[in-house]
């Protein structure tokens, strides 16, 4: 193993964390207008980018193509903004180029495209990744590689019966180098999972398909450190983390809404959710909700 | 030689090659403890499989997914466009029983509009070998290409002895004046036979081998609509999307006006029934096949 490959780029404390955080929820406020973007589910999961960049994977922009390197791959998709801001604060890319977004001259669009360094792979079909990191696992262990592959899942793309066919297979042929990092922002596109179709008790149904569970909170920086600390959870089996979040977390008028799921904002609602975002007074918001994208 | 043991052979001298099935291992039962770990059965989750070779191959493999056609490719459709089809990987798609090849399965296990679907994904190329000697010289330049591809497989046996193997490249038999039949995979060898009961009657015939679907040899069929009076496209597949549309595309696309007969199936599945049945029944026998083909009036 070289050195590299021992432990993350970074010795962030947790504060550090917090202000980086809040960075990246500013960046995803700001791309929820001219165009918008899917607001409610990136800022549900900008800690866990922030945290998995800084405190767990093996990864660096200088060694993209690094067969040696943890993979991350968002299935869920729809919440890039999160790990672009994430990618632009770590240096990965120029913090200008988020400026790119929706724009011809570069590919930083609703979901992840290949062209930015960081991104593994495109998504944006929901339930795919799961079966794409089995096959990057299935390598890295025909290659007797000590490289974990994170997936980061939605909770309503659990709906989806391919997610949980991978999970059989990855069972099946012992992937304890595979992670699923379940956003449980307790919402799917316009409805609470559990008033549509109830994915609760959820780490049970893991837990029956062969993988070793842990459940924490997906915005603690703490919890997710003794989490992914104590990887794999167990020899042989495929590891879940199940992060509650909360959907629009850090913008108290927009978290937790059904309406409030692609939000595509004026520029004057923008900088009053950055001043709710630093614990000023909410915003006051009339642009269109339930915006179907 | 045979599919199995050239599988073995490249598996072997390239480490890059993985093996997968979704638990259609019975032309490969003899793979897997020579290829160990290399032989990757998911069971019966041929989208899981194909995801898992998009990943295999980002790690710089090549997959060769082995399945029925009709799961390998319907059920699995999407992740063949979005995993294999955007990212353009060499995920090689080997397809079973694809056309009237599924017998009597009934239409379930049906894949006669596979070369459509498949020809539609940007990048994916499409072979459709004429018999197990002409799918054996295919092989090797299709899994050597850096291109996803989907190949129906064939292991009936034919007398034929097929010239080398180009991608793009059509076989052509032989030219003729009055009609040319343009074909592929297994009725290629009732084409054949249709061929000699056409010259029988005096006419001057062609057979071309169109074993590269796409990319498609354009050349070898403009030549053809500017030699012959007439074209005939015969495919075990739908009307639609197949061959007789890759002919029409292509004389589009040369501006050249041709007469062109398809024989395929017309919004319909085919009647389930044994190999030599279902051909009799729907009319791609080599005596069917010369019966249906309709004159021009000149000739």
């Amino acid at each position: 193993m070289t050195a590299s490959n021992t432990s993350p780029a970074t010795t962030h404390t947790h504060a550090e964390l917090a202000q980086l955080a809040l960075r990246v929820r500013e960046h995803i406020l700001r791309l929820s207008t001219d165009g918008g973007c899917f607001t409610g589910a990136s800022l549900s999961c900008a800690d866990l980018f922030v945290f998995l960049y800084t405190r767990f994977l093996r990864v660096g922009p200088e060694r993209l193509n690094d067969p040696e390197r943890d993979y991350l791959l968002l299935s869920k998709g729809h919440d890039v903004p999160a790990l672009y801001a994430t990618l632009a604060e770590l240096g990965w890319i120029p913090i200008e180029r988020l400026q790119n977004h929706l724009k011809t001259n570069d590919f930083i669009y609703w979901h992840p495209n290949r062209h930015i360094p960081g991104v593994e792979f495109h998504s944006g079909s929901l339930g795919h990744l799961p079966a794409v990191g089995l096959g990057i696992a299935l390598d890295i262990k025909l290659r007797g590689g000590q490289n974990r592959v994170v997936v980061v899942t939605g909770d309503g793309e659990l709906d989806e019966g391919s997610v949980w066919e991978a999970l059989l297979v990855a069972a099946a042929y012992r992937l304890d180098n595979l992670v699923i990092v379940v956003d449980r922002n307790h919402f799917q596109a316009n409805v609470r999972t559990e008033e549509l179709i109830p994915l609760e008790p959820l780490a049970p149904k893991f837990e029956a398909f062969g993988c070793a569970v842990e459940r924490i909170d997906g915005h603690d920086f703490a919890q997710m450190e003794a989490a992914f600390s104590r990887l794999p959870f167990a020899a042989g089996k495929p590891s879940v983390i199940i992060a509650d979040t909360v959907r629009g977390k850090g913008v108290p008028s927009i978290e937790a809404r059904a309406d409030r799921w692609f939000c595509n904002f004026t520029h004057d609602e923008v900088e009053a959710l950055l001043r709710e975002l630093h614990g000023e007074a909410q915003a006051h918001l009339t642009s269109e909700t339930l915006t179907v994208r | 030689m045979n599919y199995q043991e050239l599988i073995r052979q490249t598996a072997l001298n390239d480490e890059r090659i993985i093996v997968m099935t979704a638990e259609n291992r019975a032309v490969l039962r003899e793979l897997p403890p020579v290829l160990g770990d290399r032989f990757i059965d998911v069971g019966i989750a041929e989208q899981t499989m194909i995801g898992a070779a998009a990943g295999l191959a980002l790690r710089g493999r090549i997959p060769i997914c082995h399945a029925l056609a009709p799961f390998l490719i319907y059920r699995a459709y999407e992740f063949v466009r979005t995993d294999v089809g955007i990212a353009h990987l060499p995920v090689k798609l080997s397809s079973w029983i694809a056309g009237f090849l599924s017998e009597a399965n009934g239409p379930t296990h049906q894949a006669i509009e596979d070369v459509a679907l498949m020809r539609a994904i940007p990048g994916m190329t499409v072979f459709c070998p004429a018999d197990e000697a002409d799918m054996l010289t295919m092989l090797p330049a299709i899994w050597a290409s850096p291109a996803p591809a989907y190949v129906r497989l064939i292991v009936r046996k034919t007398d034929y002895t097929h010239a080398p193997f180009e991608i793009g490249k059509a076989e052509v038999i032989q030219q003729g004046a009055d009609i040319t039949l343009l074909v592929y995979g297994l009725l290629f060898e009732e084409a054949r036979q249709a061929v000699r009961l056409l010259e029988q009657d005096n006419l001057s015939v062609g057979l071309i081998n169109m074993r590269s679907l796409k990319p498609v040899d354009e050349q070898a069929i403009v030549r053809a609509a500017q030699t012959s009076k007439r074209l005939i496209t015969i495919e075990d597949h739908l009307l639609t999307g197949g061959l007789y549309s890759i002919v029409a595309e292509v004389l589009l696309k040369h501006r050249i006006s041709a007469d062109v007969q398809p024989l395929a199936l017309e919004e319909r599945w085919f009647h389930p029934a044994l190999l030599p049945d279902v051909l009799a029944h729907e009319g791609f026998t080599a005596e069917h096949i010369a019966r249906r083909i309709t004159l021009p009036a000149w000739v």
